[in-house]
């Protein structure tokens, strides 16, 4: 059962993933990227990380996906249909991405891997609060001005007359 | 579903696809869809990692951290794209060839 | 599990399926996916009806099943939410069930036509789905959900014909104010969860009870609760939104601003009255007393045949919360209970009638007049008699006339009142309230009933094209007006003058949780006692509103005109709605503008003007220093010799720049792939 959800969860996301890169309507890619989100976050929590799910859900569907919907709303033009390149740029471009996909699940499947059976934890937002707020203090501080530095930047690059 | 590989695959498959997106896509938004599709896919790999080698925690803030980088790249990104916008009435990246209009 | 938690699961999400389905696929389904909508909300109906019955098999005062599960569990504390199935959901349940059933059969003929009649019936599932949510909520968390959830789906149904910019605007104005009342509703539950640190509503009895949060604070928050329940059932200062919500289609007003959403917050005092202490109540009695008495007063001069429903909502709901204010909370759910009933009666009526006035007009080719003004109708008797005997039934029943449901609940919460102040005489404004609102409601009641369909029609071009509405429309009206007689809440009982039935045997009064609260046997009591007065007054001032209603606008032998002229003052006071529009434009939205354009004025003209362009300046000219030192100086003689040489070398190298960003990406991907194999290889 929870094998054939973890399947569903992939093949959800692959599929969505693949809507994203070869949509001809934008705002279908976002509906496709959205679902890719979700289905990333469903991918967290098999990977014992509810707390990330958590927060894929709520930065990325919640924030993210709306900031490139407005992103598609501001900008989109009727006229504007052709959103790929066609022809010679495309067929290489899809030539390029073969071939390094081929190359890393080469590299995946031969690589001797060593891992360590963990246990799953209880619940990870309690440790996650508490790494933050010891050793990851400064990383999370830097992360913080760095936001306060994109808000400021996006607010002043997107005004009419900078 | 308890294997390394399976995730790392999957991550691949999605690296791939907004590569693909990258490469292809004229329209900027749709170019930074591909964008967040690469960061997904590095952050599944950190998660997966975090998972099979042992170091539960650590990794997982890590991911938290690339989640706010990609956070500001969004609306960083979006911000240049509407005010390319408003410059060239466009937002097809290889008809922006000027700096300033 | 128990039965009764599986039906109520089933009864939660049937509704939010058919949402799902209506929103995704609704336009391509054929009917346009009404049977979705209506198959759910039918079913959902079937079930609520065997719970009932269970509930009347059971006969139980002190039924009551509860499951809940963990929902969030964050490092040292979890919220848990879940389901609260005592007779009192069960009932309410039923009334949601009901009415909205009703409303969903009724809108097939009256949103016949509708560009967006699918998204209309995904909305009504949308909010059915939420409503269920604040009934069937253990805990204030989903109850405060669903209370948001309410909110959007009555904004999103009041707006619904948006290209009126009086709907849209109506919608934007009912989910402004409910804000205002829901950030107390906010500071209420937050000061709950801080004392007792548990959303349950168990917990927050025991813990009041325990006395964790008490006095002054207790009070606040309670008052806070009380703000919730006064944006959403329009209670005084916030009732503005709910005459506009007029705007939305009648089946909504029916079900939304009339029956059931609007009468969500009196449910949620009454759910929460445990925890109310006397001065929160005191507080309560008086909003709820004055807002009745209040809202009567203006809809004695309303012209549009939904704005005196609307008011005469606003009314019963302030009766409602002026019954919880006094203690007898019981006698509240009663009267939401009933006044459910005739009140979507009487919305289905006025629907009928504006309905057919439509298709009147629309015959005529008339598009200026204005279907709802009463004073375009008259005589529809002969024209519309299901529609008339079916509005004549509400407004006896709200009236208060013996037989029908309305005397029975009316009466409990007057007995209330005077049991109230008669503990308490300082307060004998509340029985004057409410006796006072009772007089005024017999008597725009009436007043509507003659104006619309007695005496001779005032417009005899559309009266000639006005007929009865189509049989799904006339199906609730009468369901409905069958559900006013009083018999159905006195059973086994067949007393016509007393409440006994299986109604008070099921709802009876617990005591208060706050310590030194209100107790149970003492409320019984007061009622008991007043319950002969009351009752032989209400009738006195029922009839009199009646009869006055019928000398001034049946036999016209008092002339409406020289009445308002006699007390003109009152009657502008009265026609303008008391002025409170006015007054929020000139003490809010004005001082805010106000305060915005002397802010901006500081930060433009003062603080940019010559602060930052001060700087400027300053800049600029040491700028310019630096610039001749540097253009003269170094870019003449050491920059330009380099840069010749590398505009040759470019000239060489320009053939491969071709100025596309994607391309080079694909040059170094492809620079990497074969780095890679060359080393791997």
């Amino acid at each position: 059962m929870i094998t054939l959800g973890f399947w569903f969860v992939v093949i959800m996301t692959i599929a969505a993933a693949v809507v994203v890169v070869g949509s001809r309507n934008l705002v279908y890619s976002a509906v496709g990227l959205f679902f890719t989100l979700f289905g990333i976050a469903g991918l967290y929590v098999f990977l014992w990380a509810d707390f990330m799910a958590g927060v894929q859900v709520m930065v990325y569907v919640g924030g993210i996906l709306v900031l490139i919907l407005f992103g598609i709303m501001l900008t989109h033009r009727i006229s504007s249909v052709n959103i790929s390149h066609t022809g010679l740029q495309r067929s290489l471009g899809a030539l390029v991405a073969m071939v390094i996909l081929f190359g890393l699940t080469y590299l995946i499947q031969n690589t001797p891997w060593k891992w360590v059976a963990g246990i799953e934890p209880e619940s990870t937002t309690y440790e996650i609060g508490t790494l933050i707020m010891t050793d990851y203090l400064l990383p999370f501080e830097v992360a913080s001005v760095l936001l306060l530095a994109a808000l400021i930047g996006a607010a002043v690059l997107s005004r009419k007359n900078p | 579903m308890d294997q390394l590989q399976t995730y790392l695959i999957v991550a691949a498959i999605l690296f791939s696809l907004g590569l693909f997106a990258v490469m292809t896509r004229r329209n900027a938004v749709a170019v930074l869809m591909g964008i967040e599709l690469i960061l997904n896919a590095a952050n599944i790999n950190f998660l997966a990692f975090a998972r099979f080698g042992g170091m539960n925690i650590s990794g997982q803030v890590f991911s938290l951290f690339v989640i706010v980088m990609a956070a500001a790249e969004a609306a960083v990104a979006l911000a240049i794209v509407i005010n390319i916008f408003n410059n060239f009435k466009s937002i097809n990246i290889d008809e922006v060839n000027q700096l300033s209009r | 599990m128990n039965i009764f938690i599986k039906y109520a699961l089933v009864i939660y999400f049937l509704p939010l399926l058919a949402f799902i389905i209506q929103t995704f696929f609704g336009n391509k389904l054929p009917r346009k996916g009404d049977w979705v909508s209506i198959g759910a909300i039918l079913i959902t109906l079937t079930l609520a009806i065997s719970m009932f019955a269970g509930m009347l098999l059971n006969y139980d005062p002190d039924f009551v099943v509860q499951e809940s599960f963990t929902w969030m569990n964050l490092g040292n504390f979890k919220i848990e939410i879940g389901f609260l199935i005592d007779n009192m959901t069960i009932i309410m349940l039923l009334v949601v069930a009901l009415i909205s059933s009703m409303s969903h059969i009724y809108s097939i003929k009256y949103m016949e036509g509708d560009p967006r009649y699918h998204r209309y019936f995904s909305f009504l599932s949308l909010f059915t789905f939420s409503m269920n949510g604040i009934v069937l909520a253990d805990n204030l968390v989903l109850l405060y959900m669903s209370w948001e959830l309410v909110g959007l789906s009555s904004y999103l149904l009041i707006g619904f014909w948006f290209e009126k910019d009086s709907a849209s605007n109506a919608g934007k104005k009912a989910f402004l104010t409910n804000r205002v009342g829901d950030i107390g509703f906010f500071i209420g539950i937050m000061l709950f969860f801080t004392a007792i640190g548990s959303f349950s509503y168990s917990d927050l009895f025991a813990g009041v009870q325990a006395g964790k949060i008490a006095g002054a604070t207790l009070t606040v928050a309670g008052i806070g609760l009380f703000m919730g329940a006064v944006g959403k059932s329009a209670q005084f200062p916030l009732h503005i939104w709910l005459p506009d919500a007029m705007e939305g289609p009648t089946p909504v007003s029916a079900l939304i601003h009339a029956a059931t959403m609007v009468a969500a917050g009196v449910y949620m005092m009454v759910r929460l009255f445990g925890v109310m202490t006397a001065d929160a109540l005191l507080v309560v009695a008086y909003i709820g007393g004055f807002t009745a008495l209040f809202a009567s007063l203006i809809a004695i001069t309303r012209k549009d045949i939904k704005q005196v429903l609307a008011y005469s909502t606003v009314s019963q709901l302030g009766y409602m919360i002026l019954s919880v204010g006094t203690g007898a909370y019981i006698a509240a759910f009663f009267h939401l209970l009933t006044h459910a009933m005739f009140k979507a009666n009487l919305f289905f009526g006025a629907g009928s009638v504006i309905h057919s006035m439509h298709h009147g007009l629309h015959k005529i080719d008339d598009h200026d007049t204005d279907p709802q003004d009463m004073n375009n109708m008259g005589g529809l008797k002969s024209k519309m008699p299901v529609t008339y005997i079916s509005m004549l039934v509400g407004s006896l029943a709200i009236s208060g006339v013996p037989f029908f449901s309305g005397f029975l609940s009316k009466d409990a919460i007057l007995a209330g009142t005077l049991a109230y102040a008669s503990h308490n005489p300082a307060h004998f404004l509340l029985p004057v309230f409410g006796f006072g609102a009772a007089l005024l409601t017999a008597f725009y009641m009436f007043r509507m009933i003659f104006l619309t369909f007695h005496n001779e029609p005032k417009r005899e071009d559309i009266f000639g094209h006005i007929h009865e509405s189509p049989a799904v429309m006339k199906l609730p009206l009468i369901l409905l007006s069958i559900l006013s007689l009083f018999i159905f809440y006195t059973l086994p009982h067949f007393n016509p003058f007393s409440d006994m039935g299986w109604f008070k045997h099921l709802m009876e009064y617990k005591d208060s949780f706050v310590p030194g609260g209100i107790l149970a046997h003492s409320t019984e009591e007061g009622l008991h006692h007043s319950h002969m007065t009351a009752m032989i007054m209400s009738l006195i001032v029922a009839a009199f509103g009646i009869g006055l209603a019928w000398l001034m606008y049946f036999k016209r032998s008092i002339s409406a005109e020289k009445v308002a002229l006699a007390i003109k003052p009152l009657y502008r006071l009265s026609s303008g709605k008391f002025f409170i529009d006015e007054l929020y434009t000139k003490i809010l939205y004005k001082p805010v503008l106000k305060l915005a354009d002397a802010v901006a004025y500081l930060d433009w003209d003062l603080y940019d003007k010559y602060f930052i362009n001060g700087f400027g300046r300053v800049t600029t000219f040491l700028s310019n220093i630096v610039g001749k030192i540097d253009y003269e100086g170094i870019d003449q003689t050491l920059v330009d010799g380099i840069g010749r040489s590398a505009n040759r070398a470019g000239k060489v190298l320009r053939v491969i720049q071709t100025g596309r960003v994607q391309q080079y990406i694909l040059f170094a991907l492809t620079a990497i792939i074969i780095l890679l194999i060359w080393k791997a290889s």
